[in-house]
């Protein structure tokens, strides 16, 4: 595959991330910050982001095993990924974060759980979905191509 | 501080949020526009930049120039609002610009943080467009400043103030 086939295929790729709604117009704006003099920009916050997020989802899971629940700490730890996951635009990890609050204001341990695995399904989705992405885009640039800037249109 | 070398013509802009991810973006976001950024993690780090230091008596103005102060609201220890307020009560510091950044929408909130004197409220994720509209208020600031350097009337000699987290205690001082 050339540089321009490896390209369509990142544009097409990218385009259903959007479509399914793993990626909101944030994680465009990361994109449009990247430049020459910035060429890591994305790769580096990403990376940030899955270490935060494994890290707040390991405090999580173990703050909701205690016996007594600390749901002051659960929900900080809720909105902290709810704030980094909307700043790169994992839209869905973003919402099954506020749903999950929504019951630690319930102080519903029960329904903490349960949103607390559909977060961790959301994130091993997304996270597996940008890593291919950043795959492709490490093939593009491999291959002496550049990575196209996109424009949301749809 | 020089008061007769004429200053950069970047503007120097002190970034606060305790989220790394949110630094390194408000960072980015800044430097492609041309600013001169510090980042720091918490709000006490941020007064110990700008010479304000917690629990002395004395407020030293350093050759720190910071031209405008973003913040973030919610923070552990001082919030974004208990940092706008120590800034506002600052004779030395009061008339740096200072924008409050939040992920909540709360009209409450921000409506309390433009009356203690907020230039701008920003909802998370901010975005290069408002960023775009911080130049204004830095123009205005600068425009402010070279007014201030008068010859005769020099504001930037060394001020000692008393300063107290909390107000009630300043009266027992004097």
């Amino acid at each position: 595959m050339d540089a321009g086939q490896m390209k369509r295929q990142w544009v097409d790729y990218i385009k259903s991330l959007f479509v399914e709604g793993f990626l909101d117009g944030q994680f465009l704006q990361l994109q449009q910050l990247q430049d020459e003099n910035n060429p890591e920009f994305v790769v580096e916050v990403v990376s940030l982001f899955f270490e935060d997020s494994e890290r707040l989802l390991k405090d999580l899971s173990f703050a909701l095993e205690q016996k007594g629940v600390d749901f002051k700490k659960v929900d900080a730890h809720v909105h902290q990924l709810k704030g980094s996951s909307s700043s790169i635009g994992a839209q869905r990890v973003k919402n099954a974060c506020i749903a999950f609050r929504n019951f630690c204001e319930e102080q519903n341990t029960d329904a903490c759980l349960r949103c607390l695995q559909q977060v961790k399904q959301e994130y091993c989705l997304v996270k597996n979905k940008l890593e291919t992405l950043i795959r492709l885009e490490q093939q593009i640039v491999a291959a002496g191509g550049s990575i196209p800037t996109m424009e949301l249109s749809f | 501080m020089g008061m007769a070398t004429p200053k950069e013509t970047q503007f120097h802009v002190l970034a606060v949020d305790d989220s790394l991810i949110d630094r390194m973006l408000i960072e980015r976001l800044l430097k492609t526009s041309s600013f001169h950024v510090t980042a720091v993690d918490s709000a006490s780090k941020a007064l110990n930049f700008l010479g304000l230091v917690e629990d002395m008596a004395s407020e030293i103005h350093q050759d720190v120039d910071v031209n405008l102060i973003i913040t973030d609201y919610c923070m552990p220890g001082m919030t974004g609002y208990d940092l706008l307020r120590k800034i506002k009560e600052s004779k030395s510091l009061k008339d740096i610009p200072v924008v409050i950044m939040s992920s909540e929408n709360v009209p409450s909130r921000i409506n309390r943080c433009l009356e203690e004197g907020a230039e701008e409220f920003f909802l998370k994720p901010v975005q290069l467009s408002d960023v775009h509209k911080l130049k204004p208020h830095l123009m205005k600031s600068r425009v402010k400043e070279e007014q201030d350097q008068q010859p005769i009337n020099n504001k930037r000699k060394i001020k000692e103030e008393f300063h107290s987290p909390d107000k009630t205690r300043v009266k027992c001082i004097s």
